[in-house]
């Protein structure tokens, strides 16, 4: 059974969306950034993305970026993020590894999986690796019951919706905005319009929703038509500013708050 | 290494056939294919079903063979080069004339299929990303010729090493973008533009400048840059009545590379040898010789050989060329290497700069540096093969963008005060022994590589 879908069954059972939290391991450094996810789960967010930093992250708008650039220049690597799944699992967390296809290919397809699912990962989301190109991922996580979570975007076809939603396992993860992650003023238009194409095709399959959510308001916009929301840089910019855990937490409490305002889906 | 035994004599000229790869989801073997946001697969699938529509449009085969000849002053000539020759073994080697194409270098051969591509599918922005500029410039001769507005991304380092070719840009309307993330060259500037392309992609056109990247980049890049080894092939065939034993050129991502080798491709007899930017040496760390000193990964949309550390992330490159400073390599250059069809060999600076200083002093030609990487893979090879062989060498682009990094390499005036001209006559600097002797590579025994 899917670590993330139950997790997001039982967020809907309470009447809300439920909350991702995105944070990358290593910034300022790995203790830190593990007692940060921690906050994040303690504030109230049901699962966290544990970041993988890379050095080339296309998907990456500044802030996640230079976040990532601190991480990869002192050295941290896929190695450091088991302890973090570990350590968000133990905090009551659902944890998920966000990591860009490279890190994962080096240091072993089927040695990621069996690590992962070891330190009670539920699986991870891999934002450079469409269904078309992911064989031995989808072998490794079949054999070790790992969750995989592939992208739609606004300029999906219908043909891609049906097909990645029909690999992915967990949830689907609607990227909201054709865009890199950041914070943005307003929730797009095409974050409604791309979860109802999805949810025509997705079955039972959770649709949860990122790109540019930051604050409780919009939060509870997008919990108001999604079965989840993710929220990252806003996050991350806890981190660079100083802020560190307390901020950290703080703004989960938000949000959480916000997943709770909109109601639950119809 | 051995010579080749036969020379291919009764080769006739051929129609260009074009190779059975890559498959039809843009793989190379194992390598090649889409690593990129879903976000960008509508785009990626447009353009190729675009280009396959195109490239097979008599329209558009016209059009693009008289800008080719008209514009870009196509077909470049071939060069025999005796008096550098005779630092080569004695080997006769014969110059693809790429760098007398209009802008300087063959980027413009692929710029213009990729610009009426632009104009085809309706879009009216391009972005693309440069090392050494010369992509750049060419990207953005082709957007003032179509009418198509242009960004450009070039690292903040390379901008500072290039700045000839950023005048350039300016000059001829593109925006030039420094990017100021990661090593702040190539690989940096391909990552913010596919930043702006996720972000911009209705109406912005990424014109890609090398054959990496996703399907159907490589592929189709290679189609715009064959033209080199097309003509070349018919050019040697008609002056020699044979094939050339080697064609040499230098690799960075290598689009010059794969343009000159793809017609020689099916000639079994026919060396074909890539030259990476060794840098300091490949044991030193510091450098861009990714299939030498890589292993097979995923960067920038495809997999490939790529310079990386034991978590995946990408090392940083080095090079004194900033067309080859980039720690990938196109998927198609990793699939015939390890298909054992073609071979690839470090250079160091220091033997790139040398060749450099050859060709300069004895044939009055000023190679740009990456081009510089190829003449000394030919010496190398040259004294290998010895006086039968016949070596054809794609001269790439010329260096006029490189006087400055070449005057402060050999010492002729400071950063402030570039001016070579009657230095190059005095004693000063440090290669007028290796040039003038008869051993312009000392140090590198004959086979040691290449």
């Amino acid at each position: 059974m899917s670590l993330l879908a139950e997790r997001i069954a039982a967020a809907r059972a309470e009447g809300r969306a439920a909350l991702i939290a995105y944070l990358p391991v290593g910034y300022p450094d790995v203790d830190t950034s593990i007692e940060a996810m921690v906050a994040a789960i303690e504030g109230g967010a049901d699962a966290l993305e544990v970041g993988v930093p890379y050095s080339d992250p296309g998907m990456e708008g500044p802030v996640i970026q230079e976040a990532m650039d601190v991480a990869v220049r002192a050295g941290v690597g896929l190695r450091h993020v088991l302890p973090a799944v570990r350590a968000v699992a133990a905090a009551g967390g659902v944890p998920v590894v966000m990591s860009y296809w490279n890190p994962i290919e080096r240091y072993g397809v089927d040695r990621f999986a069996d690590d992962l699912a070891a330190a009670g990962g539920a699986g991870a989301i891999t934002p450079d690796l469409i269904p078309d190109e992911a064989g031995a991922w989808i072998a490794a996580s079949d054999r070790t019951g790992l969750d995989r979570v592939f992208l739609v975007a606004p300029s999906s076809t219908d043909a891609r919706l049906a097909a990645t939603v029909a690999a992915s396992r967990g949830f689907v993860y609607a990227a909201s905005t054709m865009g890199v992650t950041g914070t943005r003023t307003t929730v797009s238009t095409a974050a409604g319009e791309l979860v109802a194409r999805t949810r025509t095709v997705a079955g039972d399959l959770p649709i949860c929703v990122g790109l540019g959510v930051s604050n409780g308001d919009q939060a509870a916009e997008v919990a108001g038509f999604a079965d989840g929301v993710i929220v990252g840089s806003a996050y991350v910019r806890e981190m660079l500013d100083g802020r560190g855990a307390e901020g950290v937490r703080a703004l989960s409490a938000e949000l959480a708050d916000g997943v709770r305002r909109a109601g639950v889906r119809a | 290494m051995t010579s080749s035994a036969v020379h291919p004599t009764q080769a006739r000229p051929a129609p260009p056939a074009r190779p059975s790869w890559p498959d039809a989801t843009g793989h190379f073997g194992v390598f090649g294919g889409r690593f990129v946001p879903e976000a960008l697969i509508a785009a990626l699938d447009e353009l190729t079903e675009a280009y396959e529509a195109m490239r097979v449009d008599p329209a558009f085969i016209a059009e693009f063979a008289a800008l080719q000849r008209d514009y870009t002053g196509r077909p470049s000539p071939v060069t025999e080069v005796p008096r550098f020759a005779e630092h080569a073994g004695g080997a006769r080697v014969l110059l693809k004339r790429e760098d007398l194409n209009h802008t300087g270098s063959h980027k413009i051969n692929n710029v213009l299929g990729q610009a009426l591509l632009t104009r085809r599918i309706g879009k009216k922005r391009v972005i693309a990303e440069t090392g050494a500029g010369q992509h750049g410039v060419a990207t953005a001769t082709a957007a003032a010729l179509m009418g198509l507005s242009c960004t450009v991304y070039m690292g903040e380092e390379d901008t500072r090493r290039q700045a000839l070719n950023v005048a350039r840009m300016r000059l001829l309307g593109a925006e030039v973008v420094p990017v100021t993330t990661g090593s702040r060259t190539l690989k940096d500037a391909i990552n913010e533009a596919f930043r702006d392309w996720v972000t911009n992609v209705e109406e912005t056109n990424y014109v890609f400048g090398t054959v990496a990247g996703p399907h159907p980049f490589p592929a189709m890049v290679r189609d715009f840059q064959r033209v080199i080894g097309d003509e070349a092939r018919a050019q040697v065939l008609e002056r020699e009545g044979r094939l050339p034993d080697a064609v040499l050129a230098c690799v960075g991502g290598g689009s010059n590379a794969i343009g000159i080798f793809t017609a020689f491709v099916p000639d079994d007899g026919v060396r074909l040898v890539g030259l990476e930017a060794g840098g300091d040496g490949v044991e030193t760390g510091r450098h861009a010789a990714t299939i030498t000193g890589g292993a097979p990964g995923v960067l920038h949309g495809a997999r490939s050989y790529l310079l990386q550390d034991d978590n995946g992330q990408t090392i940083e490159s080095h090079s004194i060329s900033a067309g080859l400073d980039y720690p990938g390599v196109g998927p198609e250059h990793s699939f015939l290497h390890d298909i054992g069809r073609a071979e690839y060999h470090p250079v160091t600076d220091a033997e790139a700069m040398e060749a450099f200083a050859l060709l300069c002093r004895t044939e009055g030609i000023i190679p740009a540096i990456e081009s510089a990487h190829a003449l000394a893979g030919t010496l190398r090879l040259g004294r290998e093969l010895g006086p039968d062989a016949l070596l054809l060498v794609n001269l790439s682009g010329r260096g006029d963008k490189d006087v400055e990094t070449a005057s402060r390499w050999f010492g002729l005036g400071d950063r402030d005060e570039v001016d070579p001209g009657p230095g190059m006559d005095t004693d000063q600097q440090p290669t007028e022994g290796a040039v003038t002797s008869g051993d312009a590579v000392p140090g590198h025994e004959a086979g040691e590589s290449a």
